[in-house]
């Protein structure tokens, strides 16, 4: 740590959220405003004292719209993530810079979808054979019909399995622990409706490797939290969540989802980068932990992220979940929210959303004596992490 | 890919009401004894009024399947009786056709029923857009389930009473095999035919499709430090010289990972769908379509060997891999 690094320097402040469903009803924008002045009434700050905004570039939400609606005078900094959930802890990220340096001293992150009941992900897409980036890019495998993220994840872990000797069923055991955290979080989807390994096993095939039950649902709703400076933080009403470390990563051989080219497809070294800066920052390491939120859109992703943090050696994520010790109980309880497979798929800040209550003693399925919290974002795309904690 | 703009509309009317449609006539025995005749149903609860008066009804009543029957416009269509209403309750399904989902096909008509209506009885019915599904991929092609429902109602002077309702649940598409012209000369079909997506095609990729087309699987090289590299780019990774050329491969190589595509189906392509990550063997990896193999035949280190295959007439060519005996 020196001068310069942002640990410690802010702190999310308030916390804000809408229910989660498969159709809001309301518009994208309410969700949004809901959430935000949820959040702000979460830290008792008025809203015309927003003065810098984040979110990802996917958000359909302008910045400037919620300014307005907020009644924000003296905006300095608003930015964007691009790289869908990539973006998840990014925000955070950006809020925490932007008030460490002094540009900003109050700033929203939101994520605002109807994912479900307006658009879906992972439909194909004809990009017209233009020759911009996107449609060269993914040139590559549209024209073959391989074009759904669950798709690009199984030809990661197709591999992950062959060369490590992980089996279906050691996703299944991340599905079953997560949906057993969220079969008691009245918040989530499958509140009350666990699942057994039997019935991973048994689900429908989407995209071998993957069962249905390796994949989230897409939802509706919204997430946003205030975040400001740890000074400042002392005298609001809530107890300090420490933004102790924050990163977003890219490494050789990047690309979106589609990261096939590199020699070795096993591990999530985009995610490694973001593992070596938050332990930099935070003079933090693996045992540091009571508990994390590990970005599961897909299940077969959540093991070399484990790898990648140092919870376990490379290739050893199967036995540190065999053991259950990412489940309720274990050594590293993840995703006690129910994660993005069980609570809901808001892109990854509803899993920023439950380190938060973490860190305050306020989660439903609260571990005991949390000091710091690890949060990963999207997997196999360019990525960020975040480290939260007590003061 | 986000839901059509269109679609918001489309699902802003989903709860309407739409208003009431009378029927052309009260509740009638001459009518019941028709229906009766024509479906074959020999009942004498509904035809014969000595029967009737010794049951508990005191009297003929009409057959409930008849519910519908007794609201409909008649011989001409859309003429409906006065005091009906001039709404449209099928009016999202213009709008879907509206943007390419011509084709329809009925799912559910399922009938309930509160009780037997009398002879003398009047009844209108109301319609609720109930529901409108999201996307669905079917065998047919995709579009979306709409369900209707109407009320069917006995007017009363102490206050209406429900008799019933009914169901309806259409599946309004964009068909995933349209019907191909009988013969040349004959009309095209109305709904485009479903073709592969096109790559982008940019100055740094050009050479790898022309050679597609060509039957060659070339693969882009650096001539700075001669990298083999894929997928193509202007400048190399090594060595960053922006001079390249391209060589041809041998097309052979090694499955390196792949994966089975099952959901959701889109047309047009064949389900399930198998796609490989392949080692070439000069060294560069390549993702393309699987050929000739089972599903629970594919293996990691299986020898492939390329194949170009032309789709939607021609207008694209694309490798794909085979497996070979090692």
């Amino acid at each position: 740590m020196n001068d310069m690094s942002i640990s410690g320097r802010a702190a999310i402040v308030g916390l804000g959220a809408t229910e989660f469903s498969k159709n809001s009803g309301r518009t994208e924008l309410r969700l949004a405003m809901e959430a935000t002045l949820a959040a702000l009434a979460d830290a008792g700050i008025e809203p015309s004292e927003v003065d810098g905004f984040s979110s990802y570039t996917m958000d359909k939400v302008p910045d400037y719209e919620i300014a307005r609606l907020l009644g924000s005078k003296n905006v300095r900094f608003f930015s964007q993530i691009p790289h869908g959930g990539g973006a998840a802890c990014a925000p955070v990220v950006h809020a925490a810079m932007a008030v460490a340096t002094g540009l900003a001293k109050t700033v929203v992150v939101w994520r605002a979808m109807n994912e479900r009941s307006w658009y879906r992900f992972g439909a194909p897409h004809d990009f017209g054979g233009a020759p911009v980036f996107d449609a060269v890019n993914y040139g590559w495998y549209m024209p073959h019909g391989f074009h759904t993220p669950a798709a690009w994840v199984g030809m990661f872990a197709q591999r992950y399995m062959h060369t490590y000797g992980a089996t279906s069923e050691d996703f299944g055991r991340v599905a079953v622990a997560v949906r057993d955290f969220a079969a008691t979080n009245p918040a989530a989807f499958f509140y009350g409706k666990p699942i057994t390994l039997e019935e991973h096993q048994a689900s429908r095939w989407i995209a071998e490797p993957l069962h249905l039950l390796d994949c989230c649902q897409e939802s509706d709703g919204a997430v946003a939290m205030v975040i400001t400076s740890a000074e400042r933080a002392k005298d609001l009403r809530q107890k300090p969540v420490i933004v102790k470390a924050g990163s977003q990563g890219i490494t050789e051989g990047q690309q979106s989802m589609t990261s096939f080219y590199r020699d070795d497809i096993t591990g999530l070294p985009e995610m490694g980068v973001v593992a070596k800066e938050l332990y930099a920052q935070s003079g933090l390491g693996p045992d540091a932990f009571q508990t994390a939120v590990i970005y599961d859109h897909f299940t077969p992703f959540v093991l070399p992220q484990l790898e990648e943090f140092g919870f376990c050696k490379r290739g050893e994520a199967k036995e540190f979940i065999r053991a259950g010790q990412h489940a309720r109980g274990g050594r590293l309880p993840i995703n006690t929210h129910g994660g993005q497979l069980g609570e809901a798929y808001i892109h990854g800040m509803n899993g920023v959303a439950e380190a938060v209550r973490q860190v305050r003693g306020s989660a439903v399925n609260q571990v005991a004596d949390v000091e710091n919290v690890l949060v990963t974002a999207g997997t196999g795309v360019p990525t960020s992490g975040l480290i939260l904690g007590t003061a | 890919m986000a839901e059509q703009e269109w679609m918001s509309e489309v699902r802003a009317k989903v709860g309407r009401e739409y208003g009431r449609v009378y029927a052309w006539d009260e509740v009638n025995a001459p009518m019941i004894r028709q229906w009766c005749e024509v479906m074959g149903v020999d009942n004498p609860l509904y035809t014969d009024p000595a029967f009737a008066a010794t049951t508990e009804h005191g009297g003929i009543v009409a057959p409930p399947a008849m519910l519908q029957a007794w609201c409909l416009e008649g011989l001409h269509m859309n003429n409906y009786p006065p005091g009906s209403t001039s709404e449209n309750p099928y009016e999202v399904l213009k709008l879907m056709e509206a943007h390419g989902y011509g084709s329809v096909v009925a799912v559910n008509s399922d009938l309930s029923f509160e009780r037997y209506v009398k002879p003398g009885e009047r009844l209108y019915y109301t319609t609720r857009l109930d529901a409108v599904g999201e996307e669905k991929t079917t065998a047919l092609g995709t579009g979306y389930f709409v369900t209707l429902v109407m009320s069917f109602f006995s007017e009363k002077p102490a206050g209406d009473e429900k008799v019933g309702s009914l169901l309806f649940r259409v599946f309004k598409f964009r068909p995933a095999n349209p019907v191909k012209p009988a013969k040349e000369g004959d009309a095209a079909p109305a709904v485009p035919k479903y073709k592969r997506a096109k790559p982008g095609i940019s100055d740094d990729t050009r050479f790898f499709w022309d050679g597609c087309k060509a039957g060659k699987l070339l693969i882009q090289r650096c001539t700075g430090c001669g990298t083999l590299r894929h997928p193509p780019g202007p400048v190399c990774v090594k060595c960053h010289s922006f001079e390249w050329d391209s060589v041809e491969v041998a097309g052979t190589g090694a499955i390196h990972s792949f994966v089975v595509m099952h959901y959701p189906e889109v047309p047009p392509f064949d389900y399930p769908n198998p796609i490989g990550l392949i080692d070439l063997d000069e060294g560069v990896r390549l993702v393309a379509g699987l050929v000739g193999v089972k599903r629970d035949e594919i293996r990691i280190g299986q020898r492939v060997k390329v194949e170009f295959n032309s789709f939607d007439d021609g207008e694209l060519t694309l490798p794909q891999f085979r497996p070979v005996e090692p």
